[in-house]
């Protein structure tokens, strides 16, 4: 009974406020008029075991006129288990809408978004979203937090502390077990976050620009651990990043969104050999490439801005 | 340590003042208290336990009405969060409730209860939940989403997600208003205890008067300062060090 009610307030908190829009979409960009013909995509290819699958999704959301600004428009999606994903767009483009998605967070206004087989229809565990704004517990030590997600499933007091321990080692933060989070710098609480969701050893690892405040050393050492631990455990990534030379660096298949609405441009393939390193002249050569596409769609981003801003 | 230096020099100084103007004779030594006559008073008040009997009557029923207001106001707050119904139609009434003087509860008190115990404790309440409504509301309300999104997540759902997420991300909000009801409470409790002539200090106080005891009237105007003081450290002080130590020091910027 008690657990009811709590269920109810808790809901009324947190769960009310999930589905408003939380990218903040402009509110004068006019959907789709300017907007390229669909790309065609080179079918990914067809597989028994694919992990995620999304189908005609749309997300719009509801703005301030009363109209609705489409994030997320048509995207047909599958990703094979294991496979490492990344997607690069620019900012504005959905990315941060698509992860919420295939976590559960948010829904889909229309279009399926199947894992495992099944339609998401909320949070699991099987799907850990590493958050851009991190949402650590201030009110819990770096190991606490790294817990978290294990006191939830119900391991025991034990298991949870030497798991924890197991993944603070792996983002060298085992002195800091006891540290609160604001004692702590920008990239230290990016790696407690990483160790946080890794600590439930998720099948699907949802990871939302999680090093773009790192410098550079720190992230070349998580790209090599994040690697490692990929071919370890095989979870399937899907990461975003709007570092092109990093998603070249660590995807399988690199994907390319256009500007708002969000779609998928195109794709591309990574067959460069493992391990690769962003300085490699093969990752260059690639990036290059995407890049030369991304750009168009961060033009198109900025007179979108500028327009609006000659509007006012 | 330099703390409760500077603490010493200054009520010496207060002292030796006040000590000074007194023997100046300025004023009829019933409209000036003296140090020499307010220190008598306050052993008098001892001696005949006239204060203590005062200090346990009016903590007993600061105990009871704040213990009442911090559970119902606690209640409360919640059920305003949950409801959307209830937050804009009790809301607003409650808000202009709070605006209301806790001696305003007085007559009604008086009315409903008699000259009784209960009455008293009703002021005390009604003067101090709705802070500990409106804090608790606040500190729901203030949850950054991104922490919830992060709880549900990681697996919390329901009663979980309100223990272990919720519950403290508002624990900034919540002790403020803790603190505030309690401070509340104390002084509704004495300015009702003024009122009708029961124990406690409120009535010494008034007391103190009706005698032209101004030496009375000070002490335990010091004395009811005193306790609303030591209370706030006994039941705050810790509470707030600790969050702070966990949060940081600004507790808004701490994510």
């Amino acid at each position: 009974m008690t657990n009811y009610v709590l269920d109810l307030i808790s809901r009324s908190i947190a769960g009310g406020r999930v589905l408003p829009e939380h990218e903040e979409l402009p509110e004068r960009v006019k959907p789709n008029k300017d907007a390229p013909a669909d790309t065609p995509l080179h079918a990914p290819p067809v597989s028994q075991k694919e992990s995620i699958a999304l189908s005609g999704v749309f997300r719009s959301y509801a703005n301030s006129r009363g109209s609705f600004t489409p994030a997320l428009q048509n995207i047909d999606l599958e990703i094979e288990q294991g496979e490492f994903v990344c997607i690069v767009g620019p900012s504005g483009c959905g990315k941060s809408t698509l992860l919420h998605l295939l976590a559960g967070l948010d829904r889909p206004t229309s279009g399926q978004v199947i894992v495992d087989g099944s339609p998401v229809q909320g949070p699991g565990t099987d799907r850990i979203l590493l958050f851009q704004e991190l949402g650590l517990f201030p009110w819990l030590t770096v190991r606490q937090n790294v817990e978290f997600g294990l006191k939830m499933a119900g391991v025991s007091r034990d298991e949870r502390k030497e798991r924890a321990r197991v993944f603070l080692r792996m983002v060298h933060l085992s002195h800091f077990e006891d540290h609160y989070i604001h004692q702590l710098s920008g990239g230290m609480k990016q790696r407690v976050a990483l160790a946080r969701s890794l600590a439930l050893r998720p099948k699907i690892l949802l990871m939302d620009e999680p090093f773009a405040a790192l410098d550079a050393q720190t992230r070349d050492m998580l790209h090599d651990e994040l690697e490692r631990l990929w071919k370890e455990n095989s979870p399937t990534i899907v990461f975003v990043t709007h570092n092109v030379r990093e998603a070249v660096r660590l995807g399988d298949r690199v994907l390319l969104m256009s500007f708002r609405p969000g779609r998928i441009k195109s794709q591309f393939q990574v067959t460069l050999p493992r391990p690769r390193h962003v300085e490699d002249a093969d990752v260059a050569y690639l990036s290059k490439e995407i890049l030369g596409q991304l750009r168009e769609e961060i033009d198109r981003s900025f007179n979108a801005e500028y327009s609006r801003e000659e509007k006012r | 340590m330099k703390k409760s230096v500077n603490q010493l020099i200054f009520a010496t100084g207060v002292l030796v003042v006040w000590e000074g103007l007194a023997l100046l004779k300025l004023w009829p030594p019933y409209v000036f208290p003296t140090p020499r006559g307010v220190a008598e008073s306050f052993w008098a008040g001892f001696a005949d336990h006239s204060i203590l009997i005062g200090i346990a009557v009016s903590l007993r029923r600061v105990a009871i009405g704040y213990g009442i207001s911090v559970v119902l106001g606690i209640l409360l707050g919640i059920l305003l969060t949950w409801s959307r119904f209830l937050q804009d139609t009790l809301g607003g009434v409650i808000l202009s409730l709070q605006s209301l003087p806790s001696i305003c509860w007085v007559p009604l008190a008086l009315l409903w209860f008699g000259l009784s115990e209960t009455a008293i404790i009703f002021v005390t309440v009604m003067g101090s939940m709705l802070a500990v409504t409106q804090a608790t509301k606040a500190g729901f309300d203030n949850v950054p989403r991104i922490l919830s999104m992060a709880g549900r997540n990681l697996g919390a759902k329901g009663p979980q997600l309100f223990w272990h997420v919720l519950l403290p991300a508002s624990m900034p909000y919540l002790v403020d208003g803790l603190k505030q009801g309690w401070a509340f409470a104390w002084r509704s409790l004495i300015q009702g205890e003024m009122l009708y002539v029961t124990l406690g200090l409120g009535q010494l106080l008034v007391a103190g008067r009706d005698l032209n005891d101004i030496n009375q009237v000070v002490v335990v105007m010091v004395l009811i300062a005193g306790i609303g003081y030591a209370v706030d450290g006994i039941l705050f002080r810790r509470l707030e060090t600790s969050l702070r130590g966990k949060w940081g020091t600004t507790i808004a910027a701490a994510n």
